[in-house]
């Protein structure tokens, strides 16, 4: 029997039963709605973590102290990075600027208000590395970094804080008690999720060491690197690292006791991370089209039985077993294909919705919605399967005589 | 054409046993038209239920056309009674929400056959409903109905045609037109076999076969 033929006596039996078949279907409406939505507030995530983290600089490299391997038995080097260290990384070929980084908790008052945030004190060089720019004033000097002035760059979350709506340039704070004069101020970058580039204080790394911390030897806690633009990261990661090794007098074999991070790396663990939670939420949502299954079994089960009489008929004048199988199968996925349809049709609005309204980031991605479809026809044909079989191997007699 | 040879048909109802057919043998050659006649009970429903392969005996052998009925795979015996066989019922058994055109249709769909709407409507023709195709069941009277089945029986062009009392849901007008055109269809070098309790209705017939009890007492 003709495909079409078959569809259209589907369509009819399910238009005949109107509510039925919606209240059906609506499990897969749901189920396929939810998929849909999870898996685009999944993707949303990481997409906007990739454009984050993208906006620091791919070509960041980030040079700190200890080794990368956890929880294993430290070997007994010592954990150090120095200056010297963040000035030799300079000579590696493919390393445009590097910028020696210290960094604490700090307090800062500027009269009877008081503001704490990261303070950091490095290099000139480290707001090109990470991307900041001055909205007013200007960065500090070389002449400054070398007699450890007191002067420092805030950023405007920290500038709001202390000062309101006043102008900060030139004004005297306290940061740890001692007085800093403000030179100038960064351009706001927004808030990026765990952690704020827009409420902290730059200071020299000069200072920060003798004044503020008071290190008395010379280590740092991170080393950033802006490598050359279209200079291959991998190259300057092991030219680092092989410079630092030697520097170190680590041992051929023993593992570094610094580690080397690229923005990738850590775009890598972040997107593992929304990979989890789209997991989770994607199975969450499966389950309710699982559900959504187990309605439709139930309907056609109920349609087989009502319809006993219909199979004889079709049987007595020539139908196989296999023609009914056919309807019947073909009846239950057209309910869960319509259903898929619907569902995601509600499923990318509700995205919308989401992404429109709520702080979450929604990205409906085709392969969502092609993998959610074709769950709903499996769904359809799995679950349509018994009620079919069971429609196909009635005896004709015993169908007709049935009341 | 039909051979039937000691067919015994069991039935368990209620923890009793009822032999509907107790060793059934007859032969009913091409172009006859016979009349099975019994009181109820007498097991000449089933007997019509096996010859029209909608049923299986537990014993004994049917024959049709040469051919061992018993042996054949379900598939086989969906095709019997597709092209070989058209059966007509006293309740009609038509799809209902479904036209006539439609009705007549369906089992030269089942057959995948082109052209199925044309030789429908031909079929529909043939029976006096031209103008009738398009109503469902509900909007047909009963000797409508009875003809729609007719033509659904006769639409594949089978040899044999079985009628499980055609004309007891009919008053005797109705039910003498719808006789006319078995005796037509008779004419057209058709095997008829009618099942029936009305003597007036087994009169139309040549010859009879009386059941009583599962058994044939006359005819055979």
């Amino acid at each position: 029997m003709l495909f079409w033929t078959i569809l259209k006596t589907s369509l009819k039996a399910l238009v005949a039963h109107k509510l039925r078949a919606f209240l059906a279907m609506l499990g897969i409406i749901i189920g396929v709605g939810a998929v849909i939505s999870m898996l685009a507030i999944g993707a949303g995530a990481r997409q906007s973590i990739l454009a984050r983290v993208t906006a620091m600089g791919t070509d960041l490299l980030v040079v700190r102290p200890g080794q990368s391997a956890f929880g294993g038995v430290m070997t007994g080097t010592q954990i150090n990075l120095t200056l010297d260290d963040a000035r030799a990384l300079l000579t590696v070929e493919g390393v445009r600027l590097v910028a020696p980084v210290v960094r604490g908790k700090a307090q800062y008052k500027y009269y009877n208000r008081n503001s704490s945030s990261t303070l950091y004190g490095t290099s000139a060089t480290y707001l090109p590395i990470r991307g900041f720019e001055i909205e007013r004033g200007r960065v500090f000097t070389e002449t400054e970094v070398d007699r450890q002035a007191r002067v420092a760059i805030l950023g405007p979350n920290t500038v709001e804080d202390l000062f309101g709506g006043a102008d900060p340039l030139g004004e005297t704070v306290k940061i740890k008690g001692i007085n800093f004069r403000v030179i100038g101020v960064t351009k706001a970058k927004g808030d990026q999720g765990f952690f704020n580039p827009d409420d902290q204080a730059i200071i020299p790394y000069t200072t920060a060491m003798k004044q503020v911390f008071g290190r008395t030897r010379s280590n740092l806690d991170e080393a950033d690197i802006q490598a050359d633009q279209g200079y291959a990261l991998d190259r300057v990661i092991a030219d680092a690292t092989a410079l630092l090794r030697k520097r170190h007098r680590t041992p051929a074999g023993m593992p570094e006791d610094f580690n080397i991070r690229n923005q990738a790396d850590i775009i890598e663990s972040f997107t593992a991370m929304s990979r989890t939670l789209t997991i989770l939420l994607g199975s969450i949502a499966g389950i309710s089209l699982l559900v959504g299954g187990i309605g439709i079994m139930n309907i056609m089960l109920v349609s087989v039985t009502e319809r006993t009489r219909e199979i004889g008929i079709r049987k007595a004048i020539g139908a196989r077993d296999k023609d009914v199988l056919k309807q019947f199968l073909i009846e239950a996925v057209a309910m869960s294909g319509v259903g898929g349809l619907v569902g995601a049709a509600a499923g990318i609005g509700a995205a919308r919705v989401i992404g429109t309204f709520t702080d979450f980031n929604t990205s409906v991605e085709s392969f969502s919605v092609v993998l959610a479809l074709t769950f709903s026809a499996a769904v359809g044909i799995f679950f349509g399967f018994y009620p079919a079989w069971r429609a196909a191997r009635l005896n004709p007699i015993e169908a007709l005589r049935y009341e | 054409m039909i051979q039937a040879d000691g067919l015994v048909k069991t039935y368990f109802v209620g923890g009793s046993t009822i032999r509907a057919l107790d060793g059934v043998s007859f032969r009913i050659e091409a172009g006859e038209m016979v009349a099975v006649t019994g009181p109820s009970g007498s097991g000449k429903s089933t007997l019509m239920h096996i010859l029209g392969c909608l049923d299986s005996a537990d014993a004994g052998r049917y024959v049709l056309a040469g051919e061992d009925v018993s042996e054949l795979s379900k598939d086989r015996l969906a095709a019997i009674r597709n092209r070989r066989i058209g059966f007509v019922f006293q309740t009609f058994n038509l799809l209902a929400r479904t036209s006539a055109l439609e009705n007549v249709e369906l089992p030269l769909l089942y057959a995948g056959q082109r052209q199925a709407r044309d030789r429908a409507r031909e079929a529909l023709r043939g029976v006096g409903l031209e103008d009738r195709m398009r109503h469902e069941p509900s909007q047909l009277s009963g000797g409508q109905r009875q003809r729609v089945a007719i033509a659904r029986a006769i639409v594949t062009d089978p040899a044999i045609v079985l009628a499980d009392e055609p004309t007891g849901n009919l008053d005797t007008k109705t039910g003498d037109e719808i006789l006319a055109i078995f005796e037509s269809l008779n004419a057209q070098g058709r095997t008829i076999i009618l099942v029936t309790h009305e003597p007036d209705v087994a009169r139309h017939c040549r010859r009879q076969i009386a059941m009583r009890d599962g058994r044939i007492v006359d005819g055979a």
